[in-house]
């Protein structure tokens, strides 16, 4: 393999892996500081312990999101050295400008609030959980308006051989970036209230601490219904606004090969890359496609076909990321209306209980498949239209990538097991008596 | 003039990260020299605990300025010390998991592995920033193309190894001065006596880089063009011999304060010397990055500056106040939390 595919080969390990632990961060890091919260005012022991007991869990999580994310920063300069200086005047400002004004400031509250329990008072302690809550979502701000550029460049000329930065408030108002982190975050509730509602049944299920597991479970309810729904309504938002901005895009999630109006959706759909069709197109929705798309039925959807090759992202994965993001989107919101609506009578719908637990999973694979449509789909450009991925990558031997690729993975996979194990026991545990 | 300005703040930065994190890199270096057993093994690993994670920001703010404010030079440096980094940034990862993990089961091996992460994982960041810094400062061999044509064991030369060993020298001093603040008893007792063993071996190790310096490099150019820069070296050595004094007192809060004055100096020593190159090109001096040739535009140098000015000083403000919150003694179980 050459320096450029194990080098996206890296990339797409680093992130992916950082990616485990980020949403729980920033949803379960709100819904602590609220449990806080509850505590502070009504002095309920029960909140604190709700709070200790998420925490404890959310501790491990995030000890793993900062230390992954530390490489991502660094992944810019070792492996994609030449991205760095072409853009670097907005990119990297963007990520010197999320060190300062939102990783301080989690990084640092979180070890007050680690430590703070005693020196603290309640109040006191619930301000630092909504610090590093604050900071968390401020910092996914910042990271998004940087992967913004990456979608859609904007307030930029090229001059000295570089893109430099002609309209900064451009940049930070960028509408994909807003799109997105709206996307992200709905999506991180939907991480978190999954987590919480799935542990919480693990334990309802055995009848233990039944009044701390089914607060955890209503709370988690709520948000979580919320939050799917906005995650799902939101995305027909973004995917017009993918329709419109990189149509190319649009067309590999669909593998949609041919231009045409009043475009259907195909329910079963295999896509056949090489043959610039589609082997199966089965079940069609008529102009489910372009009303997706444009919210208009009959309207003309650009296919593939109408793109050069070389400007086309990979059909197959792309097309297959955006069907299991989209099946994971439709079906979170009824299993979280499901708990709402029978929140007071949980204990009569164990088979519901058991696929809570088996869910857990579900948000954190539909996080990982959006990113892939949206970083995969934007092939073969690094940044839009802009610069290509080929062009961007370092000028190292392929022998230093290699060893750094298989060096992370296997560091990823064993830190990722001890994580895991961590959580299972701890979460197993249930919280500490009073 | 933002180039200027940058470049002292890029310089500022590392100095304040090698100050806050090298003294919880010292701790865990010296871990299996000081702790006899588990008890001030958590000592040690919760004297730093509340704040390994605020400090190592500094360096992602140190790494996120190169990158925003010398492009060109975050990617020469980065892709060029490739392998390095890739094991610095392991071995911070490893560090840092050790901290939150460690305690979390009841297992004599399950300890033992974390605690070899966090000694190798505090040693190795400690050794390779100082090989890295050595090198920058005498230069590495840039080509035209601004690619550094060398490899990681041609960072090995003897000026980058005293670099290292410099590093882990004074990083070690400045954790065991911090133990001192925070342990109590043998500990404690024994921390200080440490502090006093190693504060000779870094007046002799920063003598010897000082000295290999005015050989090897050109970085005290800018000093004899322009005298009064000499009083960074004077600080320097001011604040090392204000430690050592302190230490003799029993005054630790004081005695860390002047090591961090003599860390801090060092390192701006070192980049007062750099100035205006970033990255010194062995191979021709027209191929060095400098603050006019790797610098972003001044709109961005702009921009940057407004945000620094505002939230670095908030910065320095909160973590202040967490450093002294949470630097009590600890003087039993119910202070620990790893």
């Amino acid at each position: 393999m050459d320096v450029l595919m194990l080098s996206r080969l890296q990339f797409a390990a680093a992130t992916m892996f950082h990616f485990l632990f980020v949403p729980l961060t920033l949803g379960i890091s709100v819904l602590i500081a609220c449990m806080e919260t509850a505590y502070a005012r009504t002095g309920n022991e029960v909140y604190k312990r709700m709070a200790k007991f998420w925490g404890k869990l959310f501790l491990i999580n995030f000890t793993l999101g900062v230390v992954t994310g530390i490489t991502l920063e660094f992944q810019f300069g070792t492996n994609w050295s030449r991205y760095s200086a072409y853009v670097g005047d907005i990119f990297g400002s963007l990520l010197a400008i999320e060190a300062t004004a939102a990783f301080f400031l989690e990084s640092t509250f979180i070890g007050v609030w680690h430590f703070g329990w005693e020196k603290l008072s309640p109040k006191a302690h619930a301000i630092t959980a909504w610090l590093v809550a604050g900071a968390s979502n401020l910092s996914a701000i910042w990271i998004l308006i940087a992967n913004g550029f990456m979608q859609n460049p904007l307030g930029f000329e090229i001059r000295n051989g570089r893109a430099e930065l002609t309209d900064f408030v451009a940049v930070i108002t960028n509408p994909w970036a807003w799109n997105q982190f709206v996307h992200v975050v709905s999506g991180s509730f939907c991480v978190a209230s999954f987590f919480i509602a799935g542990i919480s049944a693990w334990h309802l299920l055995r009848k233990q601490n039944e009044e701390f597991f089914l607060k955890s479970f209503r709370l988690a309810v709520y948000v979580g219904l919320a939050s799917s729904a906005i995650v799902a309504g939101q995305g027909h938002i973004h995917g017009n606004l993918v329709a419109k901005l990189q149509p190319v895009k649009l067309a590999a999630m669909e593998s949609h090969w041919e231009t045409r109006s009043n475009a259907p959706m195909y329910l079963l759909q295999i896509p056949d890359e090489k043959g610039e069709k589609n082997l199966v197109e089965a079940l069609p929705v008529p102009g489910l496609l372009s009303f997706l798309a444009y919210n208009d039925a009959s309207a003309e959807v650009k296919g593939l076909k109408d793109f050069p090759a070389e400007d086309r992202p990979p059909v197959a994965i792309t097309f297959l990321a955006f069907r299991v993001m989209v099946g994971i989107g439709t079906l979170m919101p009824l299993l979280m209306l499901f708990g709402l609506l029978k929140s007071d009578v949980l204990a009569k719908y164990p088979l519901y209980l058991k696929a809570m637990v088996w869910a857990i999973p579900l948000p954190y694979l539909g996080m990982q498949a959006g990113w892939a449509v949206a970083e995969v789909g934007r092939q073969p450009w690094i940044v839009y239209g802009l610069m290509r991925t080929s062009d961007a990558v370092s000028p190292i031997a392929a022998s230093q990538a290699g060893a750094s690729l298989v060096a992370m993975v296997l560091l990823y996979t064993l830190l990722g097991a001890a994580g895991a194990y961590l959580m299972f026991t701890f979460a197993r545990k249930g919280p500490a008596d009073a | 003039m933002f180039e200027t300005i940058w470049f002292l703040l890029w310089g500022v930065l590392w100095a304040v990260y090698f100050v806050l994190d090298g003294f919880d890199l010292g701790i865990g270096t010296l871990m299996p020299f000081l702790a006899k057993n588990d008890y001030e093994k958590r000592v040690m690993y919760n004297a730093g605990g509340p704040f390994w994670d605020g400090n190592e920001v500094w360096l992602l703010s140190a790494g996120g300025v190169t990158f925003a404010a010398f492009p060109q030079a975050y990617a020469t440096m980065f892709s060029g010390l490739y392998s390095a980094l890739m094991l610095l940034l392991f071995a911070l990862i490893l560090r840092g998991v050790s901290f939150e993990f460690r305690g979390k089961v009841e297992s004599e091996t399950w300890r033992k592995i974390w605690d070899t992460c966090q000694v190798l994982g505090s040693f190795l960041p400690a050794l390779l920033l100082g090989v890295a810094f050595a090198n920058l400062f005498h230069g590495l061999p840039i080509n035209e193309a601004h690619v550094n044509t060398g490899g990681l064991f041609d960072l090995l030369n003897p000026y980058g190894l005293l670099g290292g060993v410099f590093f882990v020298a004074m990083f070690c001093l400045h954790g065991a001065l911090w133990l001192s603040i925070r342990a109590r008893g043998e500990l404690q007792a024994r921390a200080a006596a440490t502090a006093a063993k190693l504060w000779p071996a870094v007046l002799v190790l920063v003598l010897a880089f000082l000295a290999y310096t005015f050989v090897n490099t050109k970085l005290f150019g800018n000093y004899f063009k322009n005298p009064h820069l000499f009083l960074i070296l004077v600080a320097a050595v001011a604040g090392l011999v204000m430690s050592r004094v302190y230490l003799a007192q029993g005054h630790y809060w004081k005695a860390w304060g002047g090591s961090a004055v003599f860390i801090a100096c060092v390192a701006m020593f070192g980049v007062v010397g750099l100035f205006p190159s970033i990255l010194i090109s062995t191979l021709n001096p027209l191929w060095s990055l400098t603050i006019h040739n790797a610098a972003s535009s001044q709109l961005t140098l702009k921009i940057m500056l407004g945000v620094a000015l505002v939230f670095v000083p908030l910065v320095i403000a909160y973590q202040t106040w967490s450093l002294m919150t949470f630097s009590k003694a600890i003087n039993s179980e119910h202070d620990l939390e790893y």
